[in-house]
């Protein structure tokens, strides 16, 4: 699973860091820490936080859920 | 829609290269796809990896939270690209449509995509540059080695430049409990991006925070031991400061190298292209075929005079894919203009920094929200009587209003009343940029001049501009 | 200037079960006076630009004296609380909340309710074993997120029912008085005992947590010394507290009603949820836009005359912002009326949005996303027995009072 946070859209409104918070981290009030390759395990975590997040900042890769923006396994890379 | 011939071609069977593999040359890549487009991909890249997202390397990785390869950027579609990487881009033939690899190699193009960003400005001095211990920051490399030798544990580190990169590393060190010193030319960290109004807001943050901070000093020397190991650094002002690890935080150098001598207009500043994405060729005449995104772009913003802005912005690189990529392959009626309203952020010291607009262009500024004291606030700034930027410091959440009264040329100082506005919310100030003429580390922005075919834009031979 | 008559009919009972068309009918003019004086902002983006603008104030003391309409919801004895105030006085309470309740000094406080939540939910469904038929509001949608915010406050479960009584009557002052004069004078009365009857009960549990603290976050508030400001007053504690409980009770069982109801109104998309339960995800933030349980954001005023859509509001002017009719504007949302379970881009005002966010969201999105996956998962054929159902009176907090749901029986 693969993650990226545009960290210009987000305003900290810290939505991942409730609902995922052993992937997303807020360092402070509002600065936002990541892990871009969470563990398969955090999958519903993630869908939840890219959910909720209410500037979808958040692009999920490889969650194998349908509604995201980058459905499972799209990734060709090399 | 009614397409020509060619255009129909190009996009069902055409050859599109992109050079650089980052952010930049993988969300092109995903548009083109996304657009359409079904000929051959060819995505060129001089590091070994498949795209990767930059920012976490000077804050999550470095702070040993995340491994500097859980970083690698989410597709958001299939590209079915043919991939060269670790072969970084030679030469370009304009007039063959080829590129130069590394490995000898060469690809042919009917449309080129050129993304190769920036790569850190390192030490002058090479035989110094060259000590154990002597770092850079761009690279997931770069992090894997700098994160070891932090994880070390080192008596002492020196962060040379007080730029973004620069504060947020010196953070990253405090965090982890290492004594650190920062050097900055300026009169304040940030002052280059920010101005020194802001910048004495961030040497709080530094001092507070257990840096030794020192302002107005240039780091004259890096003095090895008789292993070739990082001592000491040396200061203009006489001083020294013993250091296991030297951090060198100037700033970037635009990766243009490789085009000297192609007739593109590229040089140390970036290649100049129109707000189309179209590059420029020495004449000051745009290619159809030869496309620029990202940090290595210079593009004319029409919001702010039509000026030339080279950004090094992660939002900027995604924008200016998209358009470019859509650019590339549309009817020339379709094209769209690359308008973005620069946007960066930077973390540190446990606060959150945001800008909008271009706040190095001002010459006011005057605190609208919340109190400088106090480390969180809103900012904004003024250039002849008009809003051209803002900054928060954990307040994020207000600066869209701000980006639509730089959007609007909205009058400066702003006239209204607004919730949390402080004494010191009353009347602007100036906003302390340095002298233009005196470089700072690392600005994130940087204005050039107004239009294509200026001094700037000159055919620049090879080996130029190491030390710009 | 123009104006509308539209305030009124939306706060009137009779267009409580679909209030939509009127809002439609208000977003032709985005930004407009109603004749009952306040100004109402019904289109997407005016109402995101207006949750942004510093010009916009939560602090009603800024309303022009004659735009002050409303009686005070809340204790009047007590300071206003978070949502009532401006930054700074905001931002120092929210902030002071945010390091009991959430990241980054509590980042697992909601997270680690998980388990409760799904272990209250299987508790209340499986009290419907031998039934037909279920109010799911009595039976469910109100009783499980009042023993939720009731664990997460610290409320010892056998004070929770002394609880409810209160916070009940306490929440009733959001609806308008009815009534004759001393009708609505008792009504006064007794929310005012009941609000003192909740601050001392509070301030008990309080002093108690102070001296022997547990994991709650009653106890974290009561003992927090705060970082860089000083730490809450009991006063602020007290009208705080309140504040979370009226919306533990008050929204999240329109968040879970308003949802069985949208699902048994499509039959198709209860069917997909069943068989692919992660859909709840998604399904719960098309929900927040298609039937947001708070409706309006009433009373909000100006600090200065703001320009927006063509119109000037001039300063200290009464302002609605209407939410739920921003979520289905079609320059915003392709086919707004339609519920799309896993719509993309879907940035809706469920929570609001800028500094006043909904702080319960998270919560709020966690209990609705196991009741509806797990109702829908062990209910047999639900069906609906009258639509619409009965709605309660407020327009604000819009939702059912009761939904009679009947079913064939129940899975495990």
């Amino acid at each position: 699973m693969r993650v990226v946070v545009d960290l210009n859209r987000c305003q900290g409104y810290a939505q991942c860091a409730f609902l995922a918070p052993d992937v997303f981290a807020m360092h402070g009030e509002e600065a936002l820490l990541y892990d871009g390759e969470p563990d398969g395990t955090r999958r519903l975590d993630v869908l939840r936080a890219e959910a909720a997040c209410p500037v979808k900042a958040i692009t999920v890769e490889g969650a194998g859920a349908a509604w995201t923006a980058a459905g499972a396994g799209v990734s060709n890379g090399p | 829609m009614a397409l020509d011939g060619s255009l129909e071609r190009l996009r069902r069977e055409g050859r599109i290269v992109v050079v650089g593999a980052s952010l930049a040359g993988l969300r092109a890549a995903e548009t083109l796809r996304e657009e359409g487009f079904t000929g051959t991909l060819t995505m060129i890249g001089d590091e070994p990896y498949e795209p990767y997202d930059r920012p976490p390397l000077s804050k999550q990785v470095l702070l040993g939270r995340v491994p500097a390869d859980h970083t690698a950027l989410p597709r958001r579609r299939a590209i079915e690209a043919q991939w060269r990487l670790g072969a970084a881009a030679t030469g370009l033939d304009l007039s063959a449509k080829r590129v130069a690899l590394a490995d000898g190699t060469s690809v042919e193009y009917d449309r080129l995509l050129i993304a190769t960003g920036v790569r850190s400005r390192p030490w002058p001095n090479e035989l110094e540059a060259g000590l154990d211990g002597v770092f850079v920051l761009r690279t997931r490399d770069d992090a894997t080695r700098l994160r070891h030798r932090l994880k070390a544990g080192p008596s002492r580190v020196l962060v040379i430049g007080a730029g973004f990169t620069g504060s947020e590393i010196a953070s990253v060190c405090r965090e982890r409990d290492l004594p650190v010193t920062v050097a900055e030319r300026g009169p304040t960290p940030l002052s280059g991006a920010l101005g020194s109004v802001i910048g004495d807001v961030a040497a709080q943050l530094h001092h507070q925070h257990g840096v030794d901070l020192r302002c107005g000093v240039m780091v004259t020397g890096l003095e090895g031991d008789g292993v070739g190991r990082l001592r000491r650094a040396h200061f203009s002002d006489g001083g020294t400061v013993d250091a296991e690890v030297a951090v060198v935080a100037l700033g970037a150098t635009r990766n243009t190298e490789w085009l000297a001598g192609s007739g593109l207009a590229a040089g140390p500043r970036g290649i100049a292209c129109d707000a189309g994405c179209r590059a420029f060729d020495v004449r000051g005449i745009v290619a159809d075929d030869v496309f620029v995104a990202g940090d290595v772009a210079r593009s004319p913003h029409p919001l702010f005079g039509y000026r030339f802005l080279s950004l090094e912005h992660w939002g900027n690189a995604v924008a200016q894919a998209e358009v470019a990529a859509h650019n590339m392959i549309c009817r020339g009626e379709e094209r769209r203009p690359h308008l973005w309203t620069p946007y960066f952020w930077s973390a540190q010291f446990g606060v959150n920094i945001k800008s909008v607009g271009v706040p190095n262009m001002a010459d006011q500024i005057i605190v609208s929200q919340g109190s400088l004291g106090e480390h969180r606030f809103t900012a904004a700034y003024g250039y002849q009587g008009r809003v051209i930027a803002a900054v928060t410091f954990d307040q994020a959440k207000w600066l869209e209003f701000y980006q639509r009264q730089i959007e609007q040329a909205a009058p400066f100082p702003p006239p209204f009343a607004t919730v949390d506005r402080r004494t010191e919310g009353m009347r602007p100030v100036p906003a302390g940029f340095p002298d233009p003429s005196v470089p700072t580390h690392g600005p994130q922005v940087t204005v050039s001049g107004y239009s294509p075919t200026d001094q700037r834009v000159t055919f620049t031979p090879a080996g130029h501009g190491h030390h710009a | 200037m123009t104006s509308v008559a539209l305030l009124g009919q939306i706060l009137d009972y009779a267009n409580r079960a679909d209030p939509y068309p009127l809002y439609a009918e208000l977003r032709r003019t985005p930004v407009v006076r109603d004749e009952s004086g306040p100004y109402l902002v019904s289109t997407y983006w005016e109402i995101h630009s207006l949750l942004h603008d510093p010009r916009v104030s939560s602090d009603i003391r800024n309303l022009a004296p004659e735009a002050k309409t409303a009686p005070r919801t809340e204790d009047p004895d007590l300071p206003p609380s978070f949502i009532r105030l401006d930054p700074p006085d905001h931002d120092r309470l929210r902030r002071l909340i945010m390091r009991t309740y959430g990241p980054p000094h509590a980042p697992r406080r909601v997270y680690g309710l998980r388990g409760e939540i799904s272990g209250i939910v299987s508790g209340l469904i499986d009290r419907f074993q031998g039934r037909d038929r279920i109010d799911l509001v009595d039976d469910f949608s109100y009783p499980f997120p009042v023993t939720v915010i009731c664990r997460l406050l610290g409320v010892p479960q056998e004070d929770e029912q002394r609880f409810h009584g209160w916070a009940d009557t306490v929440a009733t002052a959001i609806e308008p008085a009815v009534g004759t004069p001393e009708e609505q004078q008792a009504h006064w009365q007794a929310i005012r005992e009941a609000h003192h009857q909740l601050a001392e009960y509070l301030s008990g549990l309080i002093a108690q947590r102070r001296r022997a603290p547990r994991e709650d976050m009653i106890s974290a508030l009561a003992t927090d010394r705060g970082a860089d400001e000083s730490p809450m007053s009991l006063p602020e504690m007290l009208s705080n507290l309140t504040l979370l409980l009226i919306a533990g009770h008050e929204t999240t069982v329109n968040l879970i009603t308003n949802g069985m109801l949208t699902l048994l109104r499509h039959p198709d998309t209860l069917k997909q949820l069943r068989a692919d339960p992660d859909l709840v995800i998604p399904l719960v933030e098309e929900l927040l836009r298609f039937e947001p349980p708070v409706q309006l954001l009433p009373e909000r005023t100006t600090l200065d005359d703001i320009e927006i859509a063509g119109t000037t509001i001039p300063q200290g002017a009464s302002l609605w912002l209407v939410p739920a009719s921003g979520n289905r504007d079609p320059r915003r949302f392709p086919e707004p009326d339609r519920f799309l379970p896993d719509r993309p881009d879907n940035q809706h005002f469920g929570f609001g949005s800028g500094i006043h966010n909904c702080i319960g969201s998270p919560l709020a999105r966690l209990e609705a996303q196991a009741a509806l996956a797990e109702l829908v998962r062990r209910l047999d054929n639900p069906r609906l027995v009258e639509d619409p159902p009965p709605y309660r009176h407020n327009a604000v907090l819009r939702g059912p009072r009761h939904l009679p749901i009947a079913f064939d029986g129940l899975s495990r």
